[in-house]
């Protein structure tokens, strides 16, 4: 038994946010119908490809985004495809939706349309920056909502540009927090037969999310002071990403414990100059400067493996820049279960990050690889008691299989 | 009053930092109780602030988040109002006991047996430390959810590793993958987004231990290595070295899915970075027709109407002449009439904020996104609101950020039911206090 497998998820998001909350759902057994449009999920068409070539069932993110996930094309313009999403709803225990605000209002299938379905049903619509207000019917992509809403602006060097985070990072952290709005409102329907809409703006899940934007937002309520966009190598004892022999490593301040860093250092004589030990002249620019020195040839005398060994010895805030190829070689993670292997007609045998956390009872299973487009419309419709006929029609319009 | 999804559900939020009390924070939005024991001869640093009672020039020489408090003073209990801590302690109640005596621990395991949910953070073997495993929490309460957020995991190799989110990130691939790429990996800043996926994967989590407790009755045990939760977010370059055995590296401010330009362009501003003055225009173009309406909002100039830009691929070859074009352009006009300008076209484009700005934004107002909060010694100010909007169970900030000990009285006597009599013996032993110990620093 997994911990959500009694629950039933109509899914009409495409692209990354909305996939990604789904398939959280998904991995703890819920059953994610994900609804495409004729021709299938953008995510399809978005790297990377296995072989470097665009072709929609050869994605490695859409592949991520949408394992344990079975999908249903239906064209949604279409009589036959209302009948369809009509019958999937009824069986349903939430709607998550991410189309632009407005668009499945037009076509007849908005909110009301599952209210009057059944007025328990939560609808959960995630959008680029809300239902309402002046920029609803904005665009929004990882850099502008970066840019816009999370941390850019103090990130990277202050006599250049803001830069943003690798991939689409912002974009997951966002599907992340739209699983969360999901639960709840799975909750406040199972306890209180509560229906409702769920607004999700993903500016807004930046805004008010942590990477410190909340709280430079109300640091300079309370200061009036702002924060820099500087890198913060060698800023403290140590501060900052250091060269070392094959690579890189990260500290963060250890000013509080130096006598954790002293360890680490193996209590070399260098270390033990009194300004070097003495609180207040820690915080002097040029003690800082000159111990950084010392350190830096410490640094490159070792590798990234060795420096973080003697860290985690001694209890130091560090971390090794570690390339992709590093991280599929980990031990650590290879002994500890993280990578997830399934056969996908394909792309062969594929390899991924399984379980995003470790439930004792009721967890992360790996059911079925990414679906085909439009594997299961056939399947998923008979099961909801849609008539022959109506199948056959939405079949013949694009549903594939 | 509403009812809220978690109303009734006990939280003990013995986390620390930011992945931890983010979750526990959601949780706290939902409707859930969420207690946080506080140990009045412990300061737990980067939670409460760097330290219990900061020298002045601690907070002058640190940054903003940290150092930045009230009227830039220390005042009389600077724990209360550390800008990192106000920001994920709304909506929770704060008690104070000594959990390295046994009478301490013997209150905690009280509270333990009303509860729901005990949630921590902390580096591994801190709790153990305390006598506070798994099997005792058990036996004080049979049904009780428990999560715990190693940084590496619970085993192997590196499960005694200390680490910030930007620590785990790195090993992750974040800190190799990001950045300018003109640049040495050391021009990147420290970052904490791991903290945000582990938060909200937390109460993610504890959500659907709770509803498989519903449906059997039985408690557990979930580990969320925040490492390996952090993993998700860096999708393309995994999958891209496990289907093609390709390294990927930094591209700056450019798509990830190759669409062209995509950056980050100077505009006006009223001054420069040294005094966050700077102001920049994110633009991004998902398509040629994009481009085309980009080329017309520029005035169709006569080097935007090179057919060698005509199409992505022409694009992608000559970003670094197109981005310079760009930047020319977007330097003569103000960031948010940019915005509009493009958006009004079609086009992804937003000024890259900085933080303070927000509060000015016609749209977050017109959503009455920003919550005022008054905290003692603090005073009353706007903070950022929630992550979403309930139409029926709306999230509402019923508690402000929490002081030190605030909920001593409700903890001790209306929870647990401690007598005068106890009360009084275990305030004289220092549990219960609204400041930390004078030996504290």
């Amino acid at each position: 038994m997994q911990a959500l497998d009694d629950v039933r998820v109509l899914d009409l998001t495409h692209h990354i946010a909305g996939p990604y909350a789904t398939r959280l759902l998904a991995d703890l057994g819920a059953d994610v119908i994900k609804v495409e449009r004729p021709g299938g999920d953008v995510a399809r068409l978005l790297p990377p490809f296995k072989g470097g070539l665009p072709h929609p069932e050869r994605s490695g993110l859409f592949f991520y985004l949408n394992c344990n996930k079975r999908s249903a094309v239906l064209d949604l313009a279409t009589g036959a495809g209302k009948a369809a999403l009509e019958a999937l709803a009824r069986r349903s225990h939430i709607v998550v939706e991410n189309f632009a605000p407005g668009t499945l209002d037009r076509l007849g299938i908005g909110v009301e349309f599952f209210r009057r379905i059944n007025p328990a049903l939560p609808v959960v619509s995630i959008s680029n920056f809300g239902q309402t207000g002046p920029y609803r019917d904005y665009r929004l992509t990882e850099l502008t909502l970066y840019g816009f809403a999370g941390e850019m602006y103090s990130m990277g060097l202050t006599e250049r540009e803001p830069v943003k985070m690798a991939g689409t990072a912002a974009l997951f952290e966002s599907g992340a927090a739209a699983a969360v709005a999901i639960m709840g409102a799975l909750w406040a329907s199972k306890r209180f037969g509560i229906g409702q809409h769920v607004d999700v703006s993903l500016a807004e899940t930046h805004f008010g999310g942590v990477d410190r934007r909340h709280a430079t937002a109300i640091a300079y309520q309370f200061s009036g002071r702002k924060t820099i966009r500087a890198a913060g190598g060698g800023a403290g004892m140590p501060q900052g990403i250091y060269p070392c022999a094959d690579g890189y490593v990260e500290f963060t301040n250890a000013s509080l414990r130096p006598d954790r860093v002293d360890d680490m250092l193996g209590h070399p004589d260098w270390n033990q100059d009194p300004r070097f030990n003495d609180p207040v002249q820690r915080l002097d620019p040029y003690v800082i400067e000159e111990w950084n020195t010392y350190f830096l040839t410490w640094c490159l005398e070792r590798t990234k493996r060795e420096i973080w060994a003697e860290a985690r010895r001694a209890k130091v805030l560090c971390g090794p820049l570690f390339t992709m190829e590093d991280l599929f070689e980990d031990e650590h993670f290879r002994g500890r279960g993280f990578w997830a292997r399934i056969q996908h007609p394909e792309l062969g045998e594929v390899e991924f990050p399984g379980r995003p956390f470790i439930m004792g009872k009721g967890g992360w299973e790996l059911r079925r690889p990414a679906p085909l487009l439009g594997q299961h419309t056939r399947e998923v419709l008979q099961e909801a008691g849609v008539d022959a006929a109506t199948v056959e029609q939405v079949l013949a319009a694009g549903g594939m299989r | 009053m509403t009812p809220k999804p978690l109303d009734g559900v006990r939280v003990i939020d013995l986390c620390v930092v930011w992945a931890g009390p983010f979750a526990t924070m959601l949780l706290g939005d939902l409707g859930a109780e969420v207690i946080k024991p506080e140990n009045p001869f412990v300061f737990q640093p980067m939670t409460r602030g760097a330290m219990a009672r900061p020298p002045q020039i601690l907070l002058e020489r640190s940054i903003a988040w940290s150092g930045g408090l009230p009227r830039n003073e220390v005042g009389p209990r600077p724990w209360n109002y550390n800008p990192t801590f106000v920001s994920l302690y709304r909506n929770k109640k704060s008690f104070t006991v000594d959990l390295r005596r046994p009478e301490g621990k013997d209150i905690l395991r009280r509270l333990v047996a009303i509860s729901d949910v005990v949630y921590e953070n902390n580096a591994v073997g801190t709790l153990e430390k305390l006598g506070i495993t798994e099997e005792w929490l058990r036996e004080a309460n049979p049904q009780v959810i428990l999560v715990r957020v190693p940084a590496y995991g619970l085993t192997g190799p590196y499960n005694n590793a200390r680490a910030l989110g930007v620590h785990l990130e790195a090993v992750m691939g974040h800190t190799l993958l990001r950045g300018y790429d003109d640049a040495d990996p050391s021009a990147n800043t420290a970052i904490y987004s791991g903290d945000y996926m582990a938060g909200a994967q937390g109460a993610f989590a504890v959500m659907a231990a709770l509803w498989y407790r519903d449906r059997t009755g039985e408690g557990q045990t979930i580990e969320i290595a925040q490492a390996e939760n952090a993993a998700a977010m860096f999708t393309h370059a995994i999958m891209d070295y496990s289907l093609n055995r390709n390294v990927q590296s930094a591209i700056g401010n450019r798509d990830v899915h190759g669409r062209y330009p995509c950056g980050v362009y100077p505009t006006k501003s009223p001054g420069d970075a040294t005094t966050m003055d700077d102001r920049w225009v994110a633009i991004h173009i998902e398509n040629d027709e994009q481009w085309q309406r980009l080329v017309e909002a520029m005035g169709s100039p006569a080097w935007a109407r090179d057919t060698r830009f005509a199409t992505n691929e022409g694009r992608a070859e000559h970003f670094r002449e197109i981005d310079a074009h760009i930047a020319e352009w977007t330097g003569k006009h103000e960031d948010y009439d940019l915005m509009h300008q493009l958006q009004a076209r079609g086009i992804a484009a937003a000024p890259v904020l900085e933080a303070s700005r927000m509060f000015d934004d016609p749209h977050l107002r017109a959503r009455n996104f920003f919550r005022k909060q008054t905290v003692r010694d603090a005073g009353t100010h706007e903070y950022v609101g929630p992550l979403w909007q309930f139409e029926k169970t709306p999230v509402e900030f019923y508690q402000p950020p929490v002081c030190f000990g605030e909920h001593n009285e409700y903890v001790y006597r209306e929870l647990l039911k401690v007598s005068d009599a106890e009360y009084e013996a275990l305030k004289a032993a220092g549990h219960i206090a609204e400041e930390y110990d004078p030996s504290v620093p």
